[in-house]
């Protein structure tokens, strides 16, 4: 095929079409953002109006307190990354958007999960807490609350064990993510 | 000074010539500055008619349109043509007045979210918090509508906080850190869509609104022109390719030339500039142009693979790829330019199989057509048309043939009915020397009539060219031809008069009911002095032809 660089003519079978593909896989976007009112609001209509679902969403301040980082999570097999991104991009106030590779990514949640539990039901459940590595909280007669962090994965799993004993409530904060490596996420 | 003041300082540090707009309680202050500012300020009689002035204005001219009006019901007056101005990417700024900041969020009178309202339809907003904020904003504001791919920002500035005493300084360093349009556009790329154009023997070019909008006309043509490349061009894109060429397809789309939808179905090349694929473009998106590789040239990356997959995209201004594609073009070598020769052959056959034809009146009846085409040659061809939203919008941009670009001014991507009056009010004013007319439709015009009282105290010579069916008639169209002749609230009569509604407007109003003198008495309009509103009544029940049905593919037109 007709490279850019010489001075042969393509021939046009051979052109493939580029983006907007959907990647079958959930993606984590990282998007920097400038500190200003209304910015959140900006993302959330965005994302709205273009028919996007949004899995989870986390906000919170970095480094410069000039900027803010959104970790946002969607399904790729729903919508295409490209266009999300692009539609991202030409906020004004979106600095940087990163379509974050799992294979390079440190991903965490928090979560809280307040179980029902008595008796000897109580220690189980401080059992699978413990291998978790999850820290129990607050205890009652009725109740203990137990705290883990971890990937979404690793709590999902967690929640599969103490649902039978009895979920009271489930809080998860979503992911915050950041890229492996000494470069800028 | 005070806030206000360094708004219109910032004004006139932005090449502002002209405000349209209309005081209220909150924008008090920002009218007061104007008495001594000597920026030129058109009162409108609707906040909505002072958007679409702005946006004609900047359609006619190519500068920053800018559009005033007051918290709450000012500014949800002008929410209308922002949206318009987003959707066909015309710069502006919208400055609306707010109430003052203790009252924010307690419902105070005219209190409305106008940032919440307007933040889906806007490039961008500024909500000001600090008086000093208020130059910055501006000035920023500007550079965003302009720059990129254009539309409108909104400023929202509390009515306290623009009775503030500031210091004013000219604000140069923008920090805009999050928005740096890409305009060069990809050097391999543009050679690799060179050597595609080269390749290709049924090319298309599909050009939009986006060549006007970079200046790229010239460009085009040039481009056009190093071979024989086909050119058809979308209704917000009409005058960027002269229509009296031998290139010339005509418009593509629903109401398209047959000739141009039919190359776009059977083209194995189409590269599109500054357009976007729109459903009205595409028809029936499985099956549109499917034999064709696409090169598309947008300034705006989102645009680029959103409905159709690009072969070879470009980000760019369509002026600078354009000048770099047609270097590139020109450098190539062995380009067999006979190989479209069969392309062209095929086009010729089209063109003389399928012109575009209505059967005209065998007595004084005025067809809708030739109303245009009467227009078009009582004007000489060369005036700036200004359309409303519906069935002759349609016949206007199929007969009136744009030889040049900011000539037809329209609302293409949000359709808006009452766009026209106030449009052509604001194109005048930007070109005084030029003839100005608006063909409205009998319903739209209502929707912004009151801008006739605009024209008639500031002296804007309009000549507004009403093609009177009686109807809804694009919406009765519809009717006829996919809901089984079911007429629901289409029939508007024939109301008002519209020539003593000009009279009490302080307009020259005329009525036109006969074929054979009509271009005479259209010149006769177009040298009157001052506002005129032409009613010209026109067969009542005509269809707009030919037509791509809606969701079906372009090669099965009908009429």
């Amino acid at each position: 095929m007709g490279e850019p660089g010489t001075k042969e003519l393509l021939s046009l079978d051979e052109l493939e079409a580029a983006g907007n593909a959907r990647s079958g896989r959930k993606h984590i976007l990282s998007i920097l953002v400038e500190n200003k009112a209304g910015v959140l609001t900006r993302i959330a209509g965005l994302f709205a109006r273009r028919g996007y679902n949004i899995d989870t969403l986390t906000v919170g301040p970095t480094e410069d307190e000039q900027y803010s980082r959104i970790t946002l999570t969607f399904d790729g097999a729903m919508h295409s990354v490209d266009q999300v991104t692009k539609q991202l991009h030409k906020l004004i106030n979106v600095l940087k958007i990163r379509d974050l590779e799992p294979a390079d990514t440190v991903a965490r949640e928090l979560a809280l999960f307040k179980v029902a539990v008595e008796g000897a039901q109580r220690a189980e459940v401080m059992q699978i807490s413990e291998i978790f590595r999850g820290k129990v909280v607050d205890v009652t007669r009725r109740s203990v609350i137990v705290e883990i962090t971890g990937t979404t994965d690793k709590i999902a799993a967690f929640e599969r064990m103490v649902r039978p004993f009895g979920l009271i409530e489930m809080m998860r904060t979503g992911e915050i993510a950041i890229s492996r490596g000494r470069g800028e996420t | 000074m005070r806030a206000v003041d360094a708004i219109m300082e910032c004004l006139k540090a932005e090449g502002v010539e002209v405000v349209f707009g209309l005081p209220g309680g909150a924008n008090l202050p920002t009218y007061d500055a104007f008495v001594d500012a000597g920026i030129r300020h058109v009162l409108v009689r609707h906040e909505a008619g002072g958007g679409h002035a702005a946006e004609g204005y900047a359609k006619a001219t190519g500068r920053v349109g800018v559009a005033f009006a007051t918290s709450g019901p000012g500014a949800t007056n002008i929410v209308t043509p922002i949206v318009d101005a987003m959707m066909d990417s015309v710069p502006t700024v919208f400055i609306t007045g707010q109430v003052r900041t203790d009252l924010l969020g307690t419902d105070g009178f005219q209190e409305t979210d106008t940032l919440g309202i307007t933040m889906p339809v806007v490039k961008h907003s500024f909500q000001i918090r600090s008086p000093l904020e208020i130059p910055r904003a501006i000035h920023e504001a500007f550079h965003i509508a302009r720059s990129g791919r254009p539309g409108p920002v909104v400023v929202d500035i509390p009515q306290d906080l623009s009775r503030a005493d500031i210091t004013y300084e000219p604000v140069t360093d923008l920090n805009l850190p999050g928005y740096q349009p890409t305009t060069e556009g990809n050097t391999k790329q543009i050679r690799q869509a060179a050597k595609a154009m080269a390749s290709a023997r049924r090319p298309v070019i599909y050009a939009g609104g986006g060549v006007i909008n970079a200046n790229a006309s010239q460009e085009l043509s040039e481009f056009a022109t190093s071979d024989r490349f086909p050119v058809t061009c979308t209704l917000m894109g009409l005058g960027a390719f002269p229509a009296p060429h031998p290139q010339w397809l005509g418009m593509l789309g629903m109401h398209g030339t047959r000739t141009a939808n039919y190359a776009m179905d059977e083209a194995d090349l189409i590269c599109c500039i500054g357009a976007r694929f729109d459903d009205r473009i595409t028809g029936k998106l499985s099956e549109f142009a499917p034999h064709a590789k696409f090169i598309h040239i947008d300034i705006d990356p989102a645009e680029i693979s959103k409905n159709i997959p690009a072969h070879i995209p470009i980000v760019g201004d369509c002026r600078n790829v354009l000048r770099k594609l047609i270097k590139e073009y020109r450098a190539l070598e062995g380009v067999d330019t006979s190989r479209t020769d069969e392309w062209w052959q095929k086009i010729r056959a089209w063109q003389e199989k399928h012109p575009l034809r209505y059967e005209d009146s065998t007595d004084a009846e005025i067809k809708p057509q030739y109303m245009v085409q009467a227009l078009y040659e009582a004007s000489g061809g060369d005036a700036i048309v200004t359309s409303d939203v519906g069935q002759h919008q349609m016949w206007a941009a199929q007969h009136y043939h744009f030889a040049k670009p900011r000539r037809w001014i329209n609302s293409g991507g949000l359709g808006t009915m009452g766009f026209g009056l106030p449009a052509a009010l604001g194109a005048q004013v930007g070109c005084p020397d030029q003839t100005v007319v608006c063909i409205a439709g009998d319903g739209s015009i209502q929707m912004n009539i009151q801008e006739l009282a605009t024209c008639s105290q500031d002296k804007i010579p309009v000549k507004v060219f009403i093609m009177n069916n009686g109807y809804l008639g694009m919406v009765r169209q519809w009717q006829e031809l996919f809901w089984d002749k079911r007429y629901s609230h289409v029939d508007m009569g024939s109301y008002p008069d519209f020539v003593k509604l000009a009279e009490a407007y302080g307009a020259t109003g005329m009525r036109l009911t006969d074929k054979t003198t009509l271009v005479d008495d259209m010149k006769t309009a177009l040298a009157t002095d001052g506002p005129v509103l032409v009613d010209v009544r026109v067969t009542r029940e005509e269809n707009t032809y030919p037509m791509i049905a809606p969701g079906q593919p372009a090669r099965d037109m009908v009429g």
